[in-house]
Protein backbone atom coordinates (compact mmCIF):
# COMPACT_ATOMS: atom_id res chain seq x y z
CA UNK A 1 0.00 0.00 0.00
CA UNK A 2 2.36 2.72 -1.13
CA UNK A 3 -0.30 5.41 -1.23
CA UNK A 4 -1.61 5.15 2.31
CA UNK A 5 -0.61 7.95 4.60
CA UNK A 6 1.55 6.47 7.42
CA UNK A 7 -0.27 8.33 10.23
CA UNK A 8 -3.49 6.59 9.14
CA UNK A 9 -1.83 3.27 10.03
CA UNK A 10 -1.73 4.44 13.66
CA UNK A 11 -5.48 4.93 13.52
CA UNK A 12 -5.88 1.39 12.19
CA UNK A 13 -3.62 0.08 14.97
CA UNK A 14 -5.79 1.83 17.57
CA UNK A 15 -8.97 0.41 16.02
CA UNK A 16 -7.41 -3.07 15.89
CA UNK A 17 -6.37 -2.82 19.56
CA UNK A 18 -9.95 -1.87 20.40
CA UNK A 19 -11.40 -4.80 18.47
CA UNK A 20 -9.20 -7.40 20.14
CA UNK A 21 -10.00 -5.78 23.53
CA UNK A 22 -6.38 -4.97 24.21
CA UNK A 23 -5.65 -3.31 27.56
CA UNK A 24 -4.12 -0.39 25.64
CA UNK A 25 -5.56 2.85 26.96
CA UNK A 26 -4.47 6.39 26.22
CA UNK A 27 -5.04 8.34 29.45
CA UNK A 28 -7.66 11.08 29.17
CA UNK A 29 -5.03 13.63 30.23
CA UNK A 30 -2.81 12.72 27.27
CA UNK A 31 -5.78 12.96 24.90
CA UNK A 32 -6.52 16.45 26.24
CA UNK A 33 -2.86 17.48 25.95
CA UNK A 34 -2.55 16.16 22.41
CA UNK A 35 -5.71 17.91 21.26
CA UNK A 36 -4.49 21.21 22.77
CA UNK A 37 -1.17 20.77 20.96
CA UNK A 38 -2.78 19.92 17.61
CA UNK A 39 -5.26 22.80 17.73
CA UNK A 40 -2.57 25.30 18.69
CA UNK A 41 -0.07 24.00 16.12
CA UNK A 42 -2.63 24.16 13.29
CA UNK A 43 -3.63 27.68 14.33
CA UNK A 44 0.02 28.78 14.41
CA UNK A 45 0.77 27.23 11.03
CA UNK A 46 -2.21 29.02 9.52
CA UNK A 47 -1.27 32.32 11.14
CA UNK A 48 2.29 32.17 9.80
CA UNK A 49 0.94 31.46 6.31
CA UNK A 50 -1.72 34.12 6.60
CA UNK A 51 0.99 36.71 7.25
CA UNK A 52 2.19 36.12 3.69
CA UNK A 53 -1.14 37.07 2.09
CA UNK A 54 -3.07 40.35 1.99
CA UNK A 55 -5.96 39.96 4.45
CA UNK A 56 -8.53 41.36 2.03
CA UNK A 57 -7.57 38.81 -0.61
CA UNK A 58 -8.46 36.02 1.85
CA UNK A 59 -11.64 37.63 3.18
CA UNK A 60 -13.70 37.28 -0.02
CA UNK A 61 -13.03 33.58 -0.70
CA UNK A 62 -13.51 32.93 3.03
CA UNK A 63 -16.98 34.48 2.88
CA UNK A 64 -17.86 32.32 -0.15
CA UNK A 65 -16.53 29.18 1.56
CA UNK A 66 -18.57 29.83 4.72
CA UNK A 67 -21.78 30.65 2.80
CA UNK A 68 -21.55 27.52 0.65
CA UNK A 69 -20.82 25.38 3.74
CA UNK A 70 -24.17 26.37 5.25
CA UNK A 71 -25.83 24.25 2.57
CA UNK A 72 -24.54 21.09 4.28
CA UNK A 73 -26.53 21.31 7.55
CA UNK A 74 -29.49 22.96 5.79
CA UNK A 75 -29.77 20.05 3.34
CA UNK A 76 -28.81 17.32 5.81
CA UNK A 77 -31.47 18.30 8.35
CA UNK A 78 -34.60 17.62 6.21
CA UNK A 79 -33.06 14.33 5.02
CA UNK A 80 -32.46 13.21 8.62
CA UNK A 81 -35.99 14.27 9.59
CA UNK A 82 -37.95 12.81 6.68
CA UNK A 83 -35.95 9.81 5.45
CA UNK A 84 -34.13 8.99 8.68
CA UNK A 85 -37.27 9.62 10.79
CA UNK A 86 -35.06 11.06 13.51
CA UNK A 87 -36.24 13.54 16.15
CA UNK A 88 -35.68 17.27 15.67
CA UNK A 89 -32.93 17.28 18.31
CA UNK A 90 -31.09 14.30 16.82
CA UNK A 91 -31.40 15.71 13.29
CA UNK A 92 -30.17 19.13 14.38
CA UNK A 93 -27.26 17.64 16.28
CA UNK A 94 -26.17 15.34 13.43
CA UNK A 95 -26.58 18.18 10.88
CA UNK A 96 -24.36 20.35 13.10
CA UNK A 97 -21.68 17.64 13.39
CA UNK A 98 -21.57 17.23 9.59
CA UNK A 99 -21.73 20.94 8.83
CA UNK A 100 -18.82 21.63 11.18
CA UNK A 101 -15.31 20.36 10.42
CA UNK A 102 -12.78 17.91 11.81
CA UNK A 103 -9.41 19.40 12.66
CA UNK A 104 -7.73 16.01 12.66
CA UNK A 105 -9.10 14.98 9.26
CA UNK A 106 -7.80 18.32 7.94
CA UNK A 107 -4.39 17.65 9.53
CA UNK A 108 -4.17 14.22 7.94
CA UNK A 109 -5.03 15.75 4.54
CA UNK A 110 -2.28 18.36 5.06
CA UNK A 111 0.32 15.67 5.86
CA UNK A 112 -0.93 13.55 2.93
CA UNK A 113 -0.48 16.46 0.50
CA UNK A 114 2.90 17.39 2.00
CA UNK A 115 4.14 13.82 1.60
CA UNK A 116 3.29 13.73 -2.11
CA UNK A 117 4.79 17.21 -2.58
CA UNK A 118 1.55 19.00 -3.37
CA UNK A 119 1.57 22.74 -2.55
CA UNK A 120 -1.46 24.27 -0.82
CA UNK A 121 -2.60 27.76 0.03
CA UNK A 122 -1.59 28.14 3.67
CA UNK A 123 -4.62 30.28 4.45
CA UNK A 124 -6.90 27.22 4.18
CA UNK A 125 -6.47 27.04 7.97
CA UNK A 126 -8.47 30.26 8.18
CA UNK A 127 -11.31 28.44 6.42
CA UNK A 128 -10.96 25.62 8.95
CA UNK A 129 -11.45 28.07 11.82
CA UNK A 130 -14.36 29.83 10.12
CA UNK A 131 -16.11 26.56 9.28
CA UNK A 132 -16.04 25.27 12.88
CA UNK A 133 -18.96 27.18 14.31
CA UNK A 134 -21.64 28.41 11.82
CA UNK A 135 -23.05 24.88 11.39
CA UNK A 136 -23.28 24.41 15.16
CA UNK A 137 -25.51 27.47 15.41
CA UNK A 138 -27.56 26.40 12.36
CA UNK A 139 -28.07 22.90 13.80
CA UNK A 140 -29.42 24.33 17.05
CA UNK A 141 -31.61 26.84 15.18
CA UNK A 142 -33.11 24.07 13.04
CA UNK A 143 -33.80 21.77 15.98
CA UNK A 144 -35.16 24.48 18.23
CA UNK A 145 -37.19 26.47 15.69
CA UNK A 146 -39.99 28.22 17.56
CA UNK A 147 -38.49 27.40 20.95
CA UNK A 148 -38.08 30.67 22.82
CA UNK A 149 -36.52 29.00 25.83
CA UNK A 150 -33.38 27.81 24.04
CA UNK A 151 -30.39 28.55 26.29
CA UNK A 152 -28.70 30.74 23.67
CA UNK A 153 -26.30 32.41 26.07
CA UNK A 154 -24.92 29.06 27.18
CA UNK A 155 -24.90 27.65 23.65
CA UNK A 156 -22.97 30.58 22.20
CA UNK A 157 -20.58 30.51 25.14
CA UNK A 158 -19.99 26.79 24.59
CA UNK A 159 -19.31 27.37 20.87
CA UNK A 160 -17.13 30.47 21.03
CA UNK A 161 -15.39 29.90 24.36
CA UNK A 162 -14.86 26.19 23.58
CA UNK A 163 -11.20 25.18 23.48
CA UNK A 164 -11.25 24.49 19.72
CA UNK A 165 -12.10 28.04 18.79
CA UNK A 166 -9.96 29.63 21.52
CA UNK A 167 -6.85 27.64 20.55
CA UNK A 168 -7.33 27.80 16.76
CA UNK A 169 -8.08 31.53 16.71
CA UNK A 170 -5.43 32.18 19.37
CA UNK A 171 -2.80 30.22 17.43
CA UNK A 172 -3.79 31.96 14.22
CA UNK A 173 -3.42 35.38 15.88
CA UNK A 174 -0.05 34.51 17.47
CA UNK A 175 1.27 33.13 14.17
CA UNK A 176 0.04 36.14 12.25
CA UNK A 177 1.43 38.69 14.72
CA UNK A 178 4.79 36.95 15.15
CA UNK A 179 5.23 36.03 11.47
CA UNK A 180 7.48 33.25 10.15
CA UNK A 181 10.66 34.68 11.68
CA UNK A 182 9.08 35.17 15.08
CA UNK A 183 7.72 31.63 15.20
CA UNK A 184 10.96 30.05 13.93
CA UNK A 185 12.32 29.34 17.46
CA UNK A 186 9.10 27.39 18.18
CA UNK A 187 9.27 25.34 14.98
CA UNK A 188 10.87 22.37 16.74
CA UNK A 189 7.92 21.91 19.09
CA UNK A 190 4.97 22.96 16.98
CA UNK A 191 5.93 21.94 13.46
CA UNK A 192 8.66 19.26 13.61
CA UNK A 193 6.87 17.23 16.29
CA UNK A 194 3.48 17.68 14.65
CA UNK A 195 3.32 14.50 12.65
CA UNK A 196 4.49 12.26 15.49
CA UNK A 197 1.98 13.67 17.93
CA UNK A 198 -0.76 13.49 15.29
CA UNK A 199 0.09 9.78 14.98
CA UNK A 200 -0.35 9.31 18.75
CA UNK A 201 -3.64 11.19 18.64
CA UNK A 202 -4.85 8.97 15.81
CA UNK A 203 -3.94 5.88 17.83
CA UNK A 204 -6.32 7.14 20.51
CA UNK A 205 -9.01 8.01 17.94
CA UNK A 206 -8.77 4.47 16.58
CA UNK A 207 -9.42 3.11 20.07
CA UNK A 208 -12.38 5.44 20.58
CA UNK A 209 -13.81 4.80 17.09
CA UNK A 210 -13.71 1.03 17.59
CA UNK A 211 -15.74 1.44 20.79
CA UNK A 212 -18.39 3.37 18.82
CA UNK A 213 -19.33 0.56 16.47
CA UNK A 214 -21.80 -0.87 18.97
CA UNK A 215 -23.69 2.44 18.91
CA UNK A 216 -23.87 2.27 15.15
CA UNK A 217 -25.58 -1.07 15.18
CA UNK A 218 -28.34 0.64 17.12
CA UNK A 219 -28.42 3.57 14.68
CA UNK A 220 -29.10 1.31 11.73
CA UNK A 221 -28.53 1.28 8.01
CA UNK A 222 -29.85 4.76 7.31
CA UNK A 223 -27.24 6.51 9.44
CA UNK A 224 -24.45 4.27 8.13
CA UNK A 225 -25.37 5.25 4.56
CA UNK A 226 -25.74 8.88 5.57
CA UNK A 227 -22.23 8.86 7.08
CA UNK A 228 -20.71 7.88 3.72
CA UNK A 229 -22.98 9.60 1.18
CA UNK A 230 -23.04 13.01 2.88
CA UNK A 231 -19.22 13.33 2.96
CA UNK A 232 -19.07 12.43 -0.74
CA UNK A 233 -21.71 15.01 -1.68
CA UNK A 234 -20.14 17.63 0.60
CA UNK A 235 -16.71 16.92 -0.90
CA UNK A 236 -18.16 17.45 -4.39
CA UNK A 237 -19.47 20.81 -3.20
CA UNK A 238 -15.96 21.57 -1.92
CA UNK A 239 -14.35 20.57 -5.21
CA UNK A 240 -16.70 22.82 -7.22
CA UNK A 241 -16.24 25.74 -4.80
CA UNK A 242 -12.45 25.30 -4.74
CA UNK A 243 -12.20 25.26 -8.52
CA UNK A 244 -14.54 28.24 -8.83
CA UNK A 245 -12.39 30.20 -6.37
CA UNK A 246 -9.29 29.29 -8.37
CA UNK A 247 -7.59 27.31 -5.59
CA UNK A 248 -4.68 25.00 -6.44
CA UNK A 249 -5.14 21.21 -6.62
CA UNK A 250 -3.90 20.95 -3.02
CA UNK A 251 -6.15 23.77 -1.83
CA UNK A 252 -9.17 22.27 -3.58
CA UNK A 253 -8.42 18.88 -1.97
CA UNK A 254 -8.26 20.51 1.47
CA UNK A 255 -11.52 22.38 0.94
CA UNK A 256 -13.24 19.17 -0.21
CA UNK A 257 -11.85 17.42 2.89
CA UNK A 258 -13.11 20.22 5.15
CA UNK A 259 -16.63 20.04 3.71
CA UNK A 260 -16.60 16.23 3.85
CA UNK A 261 -15.39 16.01 7.44
CA UNK A 262 -17.61 15.90 10.51
CA UNK A 263 -16.64 17.51 13.80
CA UNK A 264 -16.06 15.40 16.88
CA UNK A 265 -14.21 17.75 19.22
CA UNK A 266 -16.21 21.00 19.14
CA UNK A 267 -19.60 19.66 18.07
CA UNK A 268 -20.20 16.93 20.69
CA UNK A 269 -19.44 19.32 23.56
CA UNK A 270 -21.60 22.11 22.14
CA UNK A 271 -24.51 19.84 21.18
CA UNK A 272 -24.61 18.13 24.58
CA UNK A 273 -25.40 21.51 26.11
CA UNK A 274 -27.44 23.01 23.27
CA UNK A 275 -29.60 19.97 22.41
CA UNK A 276 -29.49 17.78 25.53
CA UNK A 277 -32.27 15.48 24.32
CA UNK A 278 -30.24 14.49 21.23
CA UNK A 279 -28.62 11.09 21.62
CA UNK A 280 -24.84 11.64 21.39
CA UNK A 281 -24.31 7.98 20.47
CA UNK A 282 -25.95 8.60 17.06
CA UNK A 283 -24.00 11.70 16.04
CA UNK A 284 -20.65 10.60 17.47
CA UNK A 285 -21.14 7.04 16.21
CA UNK A 286 -21.71 8.27 12.65
CA UNK A 287 -19.10 11.05 12.67
CA UNK A 288 -16.37 9.11 14.42
CA UNK A 289 -17.32 5.50 13.73
CA UNK A 290 -17.82 5.83 9.97
CA UNK A 291 -17.16 9.25 8.45
CA UNK A 292 -13.79 9.83 10.10
CA UNK A 293 -12.22 6.48 9.06
CA UNK A 294 -13.87 6.74 5.64
CA UNK A 295 -12.32 10.16 5.01
CA UNK A 296 -8.93 9.04 6.33
CA UNK A 297 -8.65 5.88 4.28
CA UNK A 298 -10.76 6.47 1.15
CA UNK A 299 -11.88 10.11 1.13
CA UNK A 300 -8.67 12.13 1.17
CA UNK A 301 -6.92 10.24 -1.69
CA UNK A 302 -10.21 10.25 -3.62
CA UNK A 303 -10.72 14.01 -3.20
CA UNK A 304 -7.12 14.60 -4.26
CA UNK A 305 -7.48 12.54 -7.44
CA UNK A 306 -10.80 14.23 -8.23
CA UNK A 307 -9.25 17.67 -7.71
CA UNK A 308 -6.32 16.71 -9.90
CA UNK A 309 -8.64 15.42 -12.62
CA UNK A 310 -10.94 18.44 -12.57
CA UNK A 311 -8.31 21.12 -12.20
CA UNK A 312 -7.82 23.16 -15.37
CA UNK A 313 -4.05 23.31 -14.85
CA UNK A 314 -3.97 19.55 -14.03
CA UNK A 315 -1.25 20.67 -11.58
CA UNK B 1 -15.39 15.80 70.29
CA UNK B 2 -18.50 17.69 69.15
CA UNK B 3 -19.97 16.24 65.99
CA UNK B 4 -22.95 17.67 64.13
CA UNK B 5 -25.17 15.76 61.72
CA UNK B 6 -25.24 16.90 58.09
CA UNK B 7 -26.14 15.32 54.75
CA UNK B 8 -23.66 14.22 52.11
CA UNK B 9 -25.19 14.56 48.66
CA UNK B 10 -23.29 12.71 45.92
CA UNK B 11 -24.01 13.26 42.24
CA UNK B 12 -22.37 11.13 39.54
CA UNK B 13 -22.99 12.60 36.10
CA UNK B 14 -21.50 13.63 32.75
CA UNK B 15 -18.47 15.92 32.84
CA UNK B 16 -20.17 18.14 30.23
CA UNK B 17 -22.60 19.29 32.93
CA UNK B 18 -19.97 20.53 35.38
CA UNK B 19 -20.29 24.27 34.85
CA UNK B 20 -24.08 24.28 34.91
CA UNK B 21 -24.24 21.95 37.89
CA UNK B 22 -21.88 24.04 39.98
CA UNK B 23 -23.92 27.16 39.24
CA UNK B 24 -27.15 25.40 40.24
CA UNK B 25 -25.69 23.92 43.42
CA UNK B 26 -24.38 27.27 44.62
CA UNK B 27 -27.60 29.05 43.70
CA UNK B 28 -29.56 26.52 45.78
CA UNK B 29 -27.61 27.29 48.92
CA UNK B 30 -24.62 24.93 49.06
CA UNK B 31 -21.55 26.57 50.60
CA UNK B 32 -19.06 24.39 48.77
CA UNK B 33 -18.51 21.18 46.84
CA UNK B 34 -15.83 18.67 45.83
CA UNK B 35 -15.52 17.36 42.29
CA UNK B 36 -13.53 14.30 41.23
CA UNK B 37 -13.17 12.61 37.85
CA UNK B 38 -15.04 9.36 37.67
CA UNK B 39 -15.70 6.48 35.33
CA UNK B 40 -18.00 3.50 35.45
CA UNK B 41 -21.01 1.82 33.96
CA UNK B 42 -24.73 2.39 34.34
CA UNK B 43 -27.99 2.75 32.49
CA UNK B 44 -26.30 4.76 29.71
CA UNK B 45 -23.62 2.13 29.14
CA UNK B 46 -19.93 2.24 29.95
CA UNK B 47 -18.49 5.70 30.49
CA UNK B 48 -14.77 5.05 30.50
CA UNK B 49 -13.41 8.63 30.45
CA UNK B 50 -11.02 7.86 27.60
CA UNK B 51 -12.11 11.05 25.89
CA UNK B 52 -14.13 14.10 26.84
CA UNK B 53 -17.66 13.06 25.78
CA UNK B 54 -17.28 9.81 27.76
CA UNK B 55 -16.03 11.39 30.98
CA UNK B 56 -17.97 11.44 34.24
CA UNK B 57 -17.60 13.51 37.39
CA UNK B 58 -18.58 12.86 40.98
CA UNK B 59 -19.77 15.95 42.82
CA UNK B 60 -19.99 15.80 46.61
CA UNK B 61 -21.85 18.42 48.61
CA UNK B 62 -22.13 18.53 52.41
CA UNK B 63 -25.13 20.58 53.50
CA UNK B 64 -28.24 20.50 55.69
CA UNK B 65 -31.12 18.17 54.89
CA UNK B 66 -33.36 20.82 53.30
CA UNK B 67 -30.65 22.05 50.95
CA UNK B 68 -29.72 18.53 49.90
CA UNK B 69 -33.34 17.77 49.02
CA UNK B 70 -33.75 21.08 47.18
CA UNK B 71 -30.64 20.39 45.09
CA UNK B 72 -31.72 16.81 44.37
CA UNK B 73 -35.18 17.86 43.23
CA UNK B 74 -33.90 20.70 41.04
CA UNK B 75 -31.20 18.61 39.34
CA UNK B 76 -33.61 15.73 38.76
CA UNK B 77 -36.12 18.06 37.08
CA UNK B 78 -33.53 19.85 34.96
CA UNK B 79 -31.17 17.12 33.83
CA UNK B 80 -32.08 13.53 34.61
CA UNK B 81 -34.22 13.06 31.46
CA UNK B 82 -31.35 13.84 29.10
CA UNK B 83 -28.14 13.13 31.00
CA UNK B 84 -26.82 10.12 32.81
CA UNK B 85 -27.11 11.05 36.46
CA UNK B 86 -27.10 9.19 39.77
CA UNK B 87 -27.77 10.98 43.05
CA UNK B 88 -27.76 9.71 46.59
CA UNK B 89 -27.88 11.26 50.03
CA UNK B 90 -26.19 9.88 53.11
CA UNK B 91 -25.74 10.90 56.72
CA UNK B 92 -22.39 12.28 57.83
CA UNK B 93 -21.07 13.84 61.02
CA UNK B 94 -18.94 16.93 60.63
CA UNK B 95 -16.55 18.71 62.95
CA UNK B 96 -17.16 22.32 62.01
CA UNK B 97 -20.87 22.69 61.14
CA UNK B 98 -20.63 26.41 60.42
CA UNK B 99 -18.77 25.53 57.18
CA UNK B 100 -21.75 23.65 55.77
Amino acid sequence: MPNIEPVVLFFLLGAFAGFIRSDLRIPGVLYESLSIFLLLAIGLKGGVELARYPLLGVALPAAVVVLVSLLIPLLAYPVLRSIGKLSAADSGSIAAHYGSVSVVTFSVAVTYLARIGQATEGYLTVFLVLLEFPALVIGVLLARSGDRNAPWGRVLHEVFAGKSIVLLVGGLAIGWIAGPAGIAPLDLVFFDLFKGLLALFLLEMGLVASSRFADLRRAGAFLAGFAIIVPLLAASLGLVTGLWLGLSVGGTTLLATLYASASYIAAPAAMRIALPSANPALSIGAALGITFPFNLIVGIPLYFHAAQYLHPGKG
Amino acid sequence: MDLTARKLLTIVTEAALEDMLVRDIEALGARGYTITDARGKGGQGKRDATWAPHANIRVEVICDADTSLAICTALRDRYSDDFSMVMHIGDVDVLRPQKF
